[in-house]
């Protein structure tokens, strides 16, 4: 693997702009890089820190983040103000964060996102072939293969959680020139299986429940993203286990393996193989495979 | 207890809706018109936070098993027990035994069951609210059926004291004639052209069927985009952004748009060009399927002050009824 470095991006002037009277959302960039993902952590991490009153969600997203705020507390232009002081303080070369890396397997052409991705051909861009075929051809792969190579070969972040409860966005951790990009269907479909793994635009996602959906299917694996009974032993804090900031590894799995761990899940028994570890921008900056490969180690 | 004879056709035990979970996906939920909801609750002297029961364009049919004290806000379905029509925006007494049958809503599409002590459910993450997706919360996170039975809480017995009140007509909303919804423009309105921003706001919407707790998808002009190279990352459609927080109340447009409400999507990759504001967010919930509104654009602080208006309003009320009791 090379050792491509990642150059952090020049971001524009953040744009400051108001949901109504009880919302701010911020955009730092239009396009998505790490460094934007980063500094949206980076500053919704201090605005939790600094417990500003009147403050009632705080919420990262890709490229961008959303407070909902009580106007009555805190004037919106009073929070923009303490937004922009703290975007002026934040320097992500000294920046690290505590983080997990998780083990996500995944049943790549599974029979079940298969069956559904059949059912909607008409609404893809490609009727006659699998979503697997179409984005591997899109991204000049020679096949299938090769394209979940690249997909599982370096961890994903989650650089966003939600649409729904549990659902993550990822981000693959490659240099621009390696990251896969795919549009979302045509049409959205109507049915997507719960815990199938898909991907639109830059980003992988895993669909926590049975629901409408316009990423691309993939695979489906045996681990849950939600559990709103919190049966499972690591979802005794919370429904949901992703949390923006986590890095995935994705991991390719046969059937065997899947209908093993599937057993495990739903007899409640399943516990996730999972690290604390501390993340450094600036060292995945300056070499992002060498990185990679130290967290990957973790997991062994 | 109350025991459900007839569930209507979408009906949820609601609060004011649970928070600080926005960021895992988990939207509030709670009472589409928090106002209707608050009354409600002033009425039977419960705090604004006590859950409801809210019903959509057609009404329950419940015995209560025993002795209680209601009110019934909202919209306009025609509340009767034992077969006599009763007071709505005001206090009413039940005794042990009696059917409370509410019909096919007239005017608007909301109404909410408040009962002294509150709809007794358990508490997830903080609130009683359904939020029927994941069903989680209210009667076993699903809308109400036949045979459902829910616990009242306790009550002190003065609170049939307040049996009687009825707040001032002026503080009854019209619903019929409310077709005007405040909207803030931003977010990514610059994505439209400067046309479909004026078209947005000088339109007629028309509440499409596919109008429920999650979204309000309304029929009307097409609004175009500015044409751009997109993004990376963003997708290739022009309607498509790099995938950002939805606030609720926020409008985004796929193709025709679609007004986020209390079990919103809480972020997604569409452009969102403006937001209704939170004093107006239950007068949008209560326009039934088919009717029209149009979207007035209004600062940031006419949207404080129409959020302070109505909780001034809501204290008035709330400081009158307990003058009553």
């Amino acid at each position: 693997m090379d050792n491509e470095r990642i150059t952090p991006v020049d971001l524009p002037e953040p744009r400051y702009e108001y949901g109504a009277d009880d919302h701010v959302f911020v955009e730092l960039a239009e396009e998505m890089s790490f460094t934007a993902n980063f500094k949206a952590m980076a500053i919704t991490q201090q605005v939790a820190e600094r417990d500003i009153d009147g403050v009632v969600e705080n919420c990262p997203a890709n490229a961008s983040y959303m407070l909902r705020i009580d106007p009555e507390i805190i004037h919106p232009d009073d929070l923009i103000a303490e937004l922009k002081e703290i975007e002026s303080e934040i320097d992500l070369e000294n920046y690290d964060w505590e983080t997990r890396i998780i083990d996500v397997p995944v049943l790549f052409e599974d029979p079940w996102t298969h069956e559904t991705l059949m059912e909607f051909r008409e609404r893809h861009q490609d009727p006659d072939g699998t979503d697997l075929e179409y984005s591997a051809e899109l991204n000049g792969f020679d096949g299938v293969e090769s394209f979940i190579d690249a997909f599982v070969g370096a961890p994903h972040l989650v650089t966003m959680v939600g649409f729904v409860p549990g659902l993550p966005w990822c981000f693959q951790m490659v240099p621009r020139n390696q990251q896969l990009e795919v549009p979302k269907y045509v049409e959205p479909r109507t049915d997507t299986p719960s815990r199938a793994v898909g991907f639109g635009g830059a980003f992988s996602v895993i669909y926590p429940v049975q629901g409408a959906g316009g990423y691309q299917l993939y695979g489906r694996t045996p681990i849950e993203v939600l559990d709103t009974e919190q049966t499972l032993p690591d979802f005794r804090d919370s429904m949901v286990f992703p949390n923006p900031g986590d890095i995935l590894n994705y991991r390719r799995i046969d059937r065997e393996e899947y209908d093993a761990i599937r057993e495990e899940v739903e007899a409640g028994t399943y516990e996730y193989n999972y690290e604390n570890v501390s993340f450094s921008p600036e060292e995945f900056f300056e070499s992002p495979a060498e990185y990679n490969e130290q967290l990957m180690e973790v997991l062994e | 207890m109350i025991e459900i004879e007839e569930g209507g056709i979408a009906s949820t035990v609601q609060d004011l809706g649970r928070t600080g979970h926005y960021h895992i996906g988990m939207p509030p939920s709670g009472a589409m018109d928090r106002y209707a909801h608050t009354v409600a609750n002033y009425l039977v002297g419960n705090d604004a936070d006590a859950a409801t029961v809210e019903m959509t364009y057609q009404g329950i049919t419940a015995t209560f098993r025993d002795d209680a004290v209601i009110a019934v806000t909202g919209a306009d379905m025609s509340p009767s027990l034992n077969g006599e029509p009763i007071d709505t925006w005001a206090t009413v007494a039940v005794d042990a035994g009696d059917e409370l049958e509410l019909a096919f809503a007239t005017e608007g599409a909301r109404a909410y069951l408040a009962v002294a002590g509150g709809i007794d459910v358990a508490e997830v993450m903080d609130s009683r609210s359904t939020y029927t997706l994941v069903g989680i919360g209210g009667h076993e996170g699903r809308g109400l059926e036949e045979g459902d039975r829910l616990s009242i809480g306790d009550a002190p017995a003065e609170r049939r004291e307040l049996v009687g009140t009825r707040i001032d007509n002026e503080d009854v909303p019209d619903y019929a004639d409310e077709d005007t919804v405040r909207i803030v423009l931003g977010l990514m309105s610059h994505r439209l052209t400067d046309e479909a921003k004026e078209t947005l706001c000088d339109s007629e919407w028309t509440v499409s069927p596919e109008a429920d707790r999650v979204g309000y998808r309304l029929e009307g002009p097409d609004l175009e985009f500015e044409e751009r190279e997109q993004p990376f990352g963003a997708g290739t459609d022009p309607s498509n952004v790099v995938d950002l927080g939805y606030p609720l109340g926020s409008i985004q447009v796929p193709q025709k748009p679609i007004v986020l409400m209390q079990d919103a999507v809480t972020g997604g990759g569409y452009a969102t060009v403006g937001t209704v504001i939170s004093a107006d967010r239950g007068l949008l919930a209560q326009r039934q399927t088919h009717k029209t509104v149009t979207f007035e654009s209004v600062d940031v602080d006419e949207a404080i002050d129409a959020r302070r208006d109505q909780n001034a309003r809501l204290e008035e009320i709330r400081a009158d009824i307990e003058g009553e009791e």
